[in-house]
């Protein structure tokens, strides 16, 4: 059974893009802990000679024409930027 | 009786006989909102104000003959992570306190053409992660039922405003019984469609391979026909089935005589609250009394599926939340130096304590050193899953279980301790791993006066079966002439 490290659980949250405040850390480590105890029982199920599936649909390859649709309501895209300038989004500099 | 304690199809005669107008109709519940919604707290966004002059609309448009379709201007409820053109779509959280969609969900766009009027956006836990609407980030709903108890989850919202006459009906999401549970907790009917058989687009992804809309009704017939609305081929979502169109009210026969209905043994277990057990085996004598053939069953999966939930759903979460960065839309931090600090901080901040949870969990699950033992896992036993149902539904055409343990929980009962919410969960996630539709219907309620729900389960596509199995048991049991709720505080 893996057992969750402090590092590894900030590790991880540095993969998923999120702080862990101190006070937060040994909550969330305790929480994932159980979880993953419980969640330990799928290595108990007798999958030996079964295909993984990823979704309840039968796989195929689903094609369409090509089209394009042009969506020219830019005002409503705009209005949800969280800063902007002219019609565009603005974001913090990205090259020193 | 009054106005919002008719059915969707009571109002629909009404409407066609010209015993009541939109307008009426609108008015009442837009007054119902004013004096219950105080109790409830249904609503992240309430527009029954605005809905008034689109009922006049289309009262209007109805008398020139502009408009002719028979559900034109009844109105309902949206759970808020279903895209509205114009209306506020905020999945209950910080991070999208003020989104407005710039499109419709396909779903929505159906409801437009149907002419029914958005009377607002219902409340759910955040990102619809979580089974009683605590999570939100905006208000806790109350269980009209008892306004201590929770309304479930996610759809608590939905539920509650259905269950409270707040909207005569309203659409929910069910990714591991987000339907279903809540509706068995507010005493009314909630079906989770077949994957694939409802459009997912515009609906803001929880866990993809997962995730369907479905109707929250106050009975099955309601239920049967908000599914001929939603149901339906989308180019735009390719997940969406390419079959045949078909009127669900047809289906309700009411006659399940020679219907094989399945028991699985293990879903009434040491786990199961007895008065729901009671219940349950209460509705079990009504179906053989009215000539279905009733089994016990085997399905040995319910551990097994409940782990493999957790597993798929957070891994595809934590994939799915990645958008959320605070550049094109949502909640941005004001505290940043550089772009990744942006980033980091606007999630932080934007994402409340569950949501980061599960993405911890998902990004854990998908992590190299454990993605074989838990993700890659995980999928193996879902095609476990779905081969133990299908062996199942060789022998039956529905299997019966309860929908949740238990009836409606306190409020802050369950909220600090993750695990046991997630235990709730037992009996209705293996349908969504596997697929499947399933139907929670009330059977019951306990001596506090808490309603039961019984729920349906039947292989993929036959929707047909299981309302009609729904509506079987709900003209002969009259659940809603029996209970209603009280609004005890």
């Amino acid at each position: 059974m893996a057992q969750v490290s402090k590092e590894e659980l900030l590790h991880i949250a540095k993969l998923a893009d999120l702080n862990l405040k101190e006070e937060e850390t040994d909550k969330y480590l305790l929480h994932l802990q159980d979880i993953l105890n419980f969640a330990n029982i799928v290595s108990k199920a007798d999958v030996e000679n079964l295909d993984i599936t990823v979704g309840a649909n039968e796989t195929k390859n689903v094609f369409r024409k090509d089209e394009v649709v042009a969506f020219e309501d830019t005002d409503s895209l705009l209005q949800n930027a969280p800063d902007k300038e002219r019609n565009m989004f603005k974001i913090p500099k990205v090259i020193q | 009786m009054d106005i919002i304690d008719f059915t969707v199809h009571e109002l629909q005669e009404k409407l066609k006989n010209k015993e009541l107008t939109s307008y009426d109709i609108t008015k009442a519940y837009a007054d119902r909102i004013l004096e219950k919604e105080k109790d409830v707290q249904a609503f992240v966004t309430d527009i029954s104000q605005q809905a008034l002059s689109k009922a006049k609309e289309i009262d209007n448009k109805k008398a020139s003959g502009e408009i002719t379709n028979s559900l034109a201007g009844i109105p309902i409820g949206i759970k808020d992570n279903i895209c509205t053109k114009g209306v506020k779509t905020t999945c209950s959280s910080k991070m999208l306190e003020n989104f407005i969609a710039p499109y419709n969900a396909t779903v929505m766009e159906k409801i437009n053409e149907e002419n029914l009027i958005n009377l607002g956006k219902l409340n759910m836990d955040e990102f619809a992660m979580g089974g009683s609407t605590e999570y939100s980030y905006f208000k806790k709903t109350k269980n009209p039922w008892n306004l201590n108890k929770v309304p479930g989850g996610s759809s608590g919202g939905s539920a509650a405003a259905v269950s409270a006459g707040l909207v005569p009906w309203a659409l929910g999401t069910d990714t591991g019984g987000s339907i279903r549970q809540p509706a068995s907790f507010c005493g009314i009917v909630g079906l989770k469609p077949t994957y694939g058989l409802v459009s997912r687009y515009g609906v803001v992804a929880f866990a993809s391979s997962l995730d369907q809309v479905g109707p929250i009704t106050k009975d099955v017939t309601d239920c049967a026909m908000l599914l001929n609305i939603i149901a339906g081929h989308d180019q735009k979502d390719t997940t969406s089935a390419d079959i045949e169109k078909k009127d669900y009210t047809k289906a309700l026969k009411n006659d399940v005589k020679g219907l094989k209905i399945g028991i699985p043994k293990e879903y009434f277990g040491e786990g199961i609250n007895s008065e729901v057990k009671a219940s349950l085996q209460d509705a079990i004598k009504r179906y053989e009394s009215l000539g279905a053939v009733v089994e016990e069953c085997s399905l040995n999966i319910a551990d097994y599926a409940l782990a493999t939930y957790y597993i798929i759903a957070c891994a595809e979460a934590s994939s799915n939340l990645g958008r959320f960065d605070g550049i094109r839309y949502g909640y941005r931090t004001s505290n940043y130096t550089d772009l990744k600090s942006l980033y980091r901080n606007s999630r932080s901040e934007g994402f409340g304590e569950e949501v980061k949870r599960r993405i911890i969990l998902g990004t854990y699950v998908l992590s190299s050193g454990y993605y074989d033992a838990y993700y890659k896992k995980a999928q193996k036993v879902r095609t476990l899953v779905m081969k133990e149902f299908a062996k199942c539904f060789e022998k039956y055409d529905v299997l019966l279980t309860p929908t949740s343990p238990t009836v409606a929980f306190d409020i802050g009962s369950k909220s600090s301790n993750p695990l046991e919410m997630y235990l709730s969960d037992i009996c209705t996630v293996s349908v969504n791993i596997a697929g499947l539709p399933a139907i929670s219907i009330p059977c019951g309620v306990d001596k506090q006066n808490m309603p039961i729900g019984m729920q349906l389960i039947g292989s993929r596509f036959s929707e047909e079966t299981i309302l009609n199995a729904a509506y079987a048991f709900e003209q002969d049991y009259k659940f809603r002439e029996k209970y209603k709720p009280e609004f005890k505080k």
